[in-house]
């Protein structure tokens, strides 16, 4: 999609995609593409909306839309955005982009649930990087306060911002995992590409309407993951950069190769390439 | 303050009180309606509505950002959501938060922002909006309302929540000259016409109506008659009610407690040059800061007192030609 596009964030996005196939197709998320409005669904939002790739494959995947509109992205007068735009694209719970808003956004669903007497759940996407936004510690401070049970941030922790090490450009960002404790959240850690990790984390969560603490998942994972040239960048994984097309062209071949796709040596339909 | 009364207003409540009273009343109507206030509730006045409906009432603290967040949420689960704190804090702290989560899905949002201008007085210019309702005109989606007093408030605050997407309603903290009855209607997008006159226009918002009424009674003796418009919305603002005054009267004095840039003068200067061009002239702050003080001595410090509406109508009608 970037590589067609000649811009966007790829990987940054594919350090969710793996969190995002769990919510939308390990049973996590109750949806219903054909009613993107229903008052009952769950609401995911992506909080670091430079992510929009890795949703919009997972809402097409979904059924929210054609997936041959992903081939749109970016271009005029498509729905599918730069970043994601909840007026025009269906299944976008938020307008993001500007970092920092999603998590007070997710709040707010949540407190209408309770309003209304609802039983639905609110899943909202950080990155690390987007956490040195102060508004993201309003929002949670917050959340703690009115004890939204029904909130689940999910910390997409593939370590790198822009210009370099999260690490490096803001050390102190961490410890997170005693932050968001102290804030009054629980707090989890999982592997972000491990689905049967991530399930774990996600999958036990309860749809009971009363108070208790909202929770965060820390979910440690890989800048652009399962593509070489990204993992390869020591300076940020190619933040904001798409693959020129040759080297897309290899990467996805190695995916077929990991994955068993079109492009793979033993043919469609196999699995576990490393096998 | 005394302005008005000379001319025989009486005065009333502050704005953000009849909002507040306002609010409540329509949250019995409507259970839809929910509230988040940024720890200032006794000064916004939502507080009334917090004490009667407190699972709708939500204080999330010191920090704007989040509350236009939990707003915005609120209203894209459907509810009808009041987001309010003094207006310099909601509108230039939380103005990203505002554009990303307000303006750009056009959200079912009411912002009211209270002690706007410079007649919070002694707090000082950190406590003062000036240029609020430049930023607030500057969105798109957004619907802008200044009212002049207290039943034009109840009003205005009636029929933000009888319309669906994002408003802006400036409060102040004095109370004010009295222009309306109670129980008066305000039509959004109208412009109200309080007094005619054929040789000027003076359009005023907010607290600048009493002195648009004070300048052009004072005016009457000197044998210049001014129509005298409240210009209550902002945005969109009444272009038929402009070009019928400069068409009629040849001349358009604007007068706002915000700065000139970007505020009503501006606006109504963009309408008039497309429809019907005429001499005008603006009484607003001029490119600076205020101070604290009284809130009379600093109208009067600041140039937005009635003698300085009545100057700018004289050089206004002087242009004429």
């Amino acid at each position: 999609m970037t590589t067609r596009a000649g811009s966007g964030h790829p990987s940054s996005s594919l350090s969710t995609i793996d969190i995002l196939t769990a919510l939308y197709f390990g049973g996590i998320m109750r949806y219903d593409p054909r009613r993107p409005a229903w008052a009952d669904r769950d609401r995911f939002i992506m909080s670091k909306g430079h992510a929009a790739p890795a949703l919009y494959a997972a809402l097409a995947e979904a059924g929210y839309f054609p997936a041959d509109m992903l081939g749109t992205l970016r271009r005029t007068g498509s729905p599918v955005e730069g970043h994601p735009n909840m007026l025009v694209l269906p299944g976008v719970e938020a307008s993001t982009g500007s970092l920092g808003q999603g998590l007070s956004i997710g709040l707010g669903h949540a407190l209408a649930a309770r309003v209304d007497g609802r039983d639905f759940r609110v899943y909202v996407m950080l990155g690390d990087g987007e956490s040195e936004e102060g508004q993201v510690w309003e929002a949670a401070m917050a959340a703690a306060k009115y004890a939204t049970a029904n909130l689940t941030a999910i910390l997409d922790s593939n370590e790198f911002q822009q210009t370099g090490p999260v690490q490096t450009v803001m050390p102190s960002l961490e410890p997170l995992k005693a932050k968001w404790t102290s804030f009054g959240w629980d707090v989890s850690e999982t592997g972000g590409h491990d689905i049967d990790c991530i399930m774990d984390a996600l999958g036990a969560l309860s749809r009971a309407t009363g108070r208790g603490r909202p929770q965060m998942v820390i979910a440690h994972t890989l800048k652009g993951k399962g593509l070489s040239p990204f993992e390869k960048d020591e300076i940020n994984r190619k933040h904001g950069v798409p693959l020129t097309a040759e080297e897309a062209r290899t990467a996805l071949a190695e995916l077929d190769r990991m994955y068993g796709g079109p492009g793979a040596s033993d043919g469609p339909g196999a699995s576990g390439g490393e096998e | 303050m005394e302005i008005g009364k000379r001319v025989g207003l009486e005065y009333g409540e502050a704005t953000r009180n009849a909002f507040g009273e306002a609010l409540v009343d329509i949250g019995r109507e409507n259970r839809d309606v929910v509230v988040v206030d940024g720890d200032v509730g006794n000064s916004t006045r939502t507080e009334i509505f917090g004490r009667e409906f407190p699972d709708r009432f939500f204080n999330v603290g010191i920090a704007e950002s989040n509350l236009i967040g939990v707003a915005s949420g609120l209203a894209a689960s459907g509810k009808h959501a009041l987001a309010s704190s003094f207006a310099c804090f909601l509108l230039c702290n939380a103005y990203d938060q505002i554009r990303m989560g307000i303006a750009f899905p056009a959200a079912d949002v009411k912002l009211m922002g209270s002690h706007s201008g410079i007649t919070i007085g002694a707090d000082g210019p950190s406590q003062m909006a000036i240029e609020d309702i430049a930023l607030a005109t500057s969105l798109p989606n957004f619907t802008v309302i200044v009212p002049a007093d207290g039943p034009s408030t109840r009003a205005a605050t009636r029929a933000m929540f009888e319309r669906s997407g994002p408003f802006y309603l400036r409060t102040g903290r004095p109370g004010v000259p009295l222009i309306y009855p109670a129980g008066v209607d305000l039509e959004v997008g109208r412009a109200n016409t309080l007094r005619d006159g054929v040789d000027a226009t003076v359009i005023a918002c907010g607290l600048m109506v009493a002195v648009a009424l004070e300048a052009a009674y004072d005016l009457s003796g000197e044998g210049i008659e001014v129509r005298v418009l409240d210009m209550h919305t902002v945005k969109p603002i009444d272009r038929t009610a402009i070009e019928r005054s400069a068409r009629e009267t040849g001349a358009i004095v604007t007068a706002e407690e915000h700065l000139l840039e970007g505020g009503l003068g501006s606006a109504v200067a963009v309408a008039a040059a497309s429809l019907h061009p005429v001499p005008m002239e603006f009484v607003g702050l001029r490119n600076t800061y205020a101070e604290s003080g009284d809130p009379e001595e600093l109208l009067d410090k600041y140039g937005l007192m009635p003698r300085h509406v009545a100057d700018a109508v004289r050089k206004a009608v002087a242009r004429k030609g």
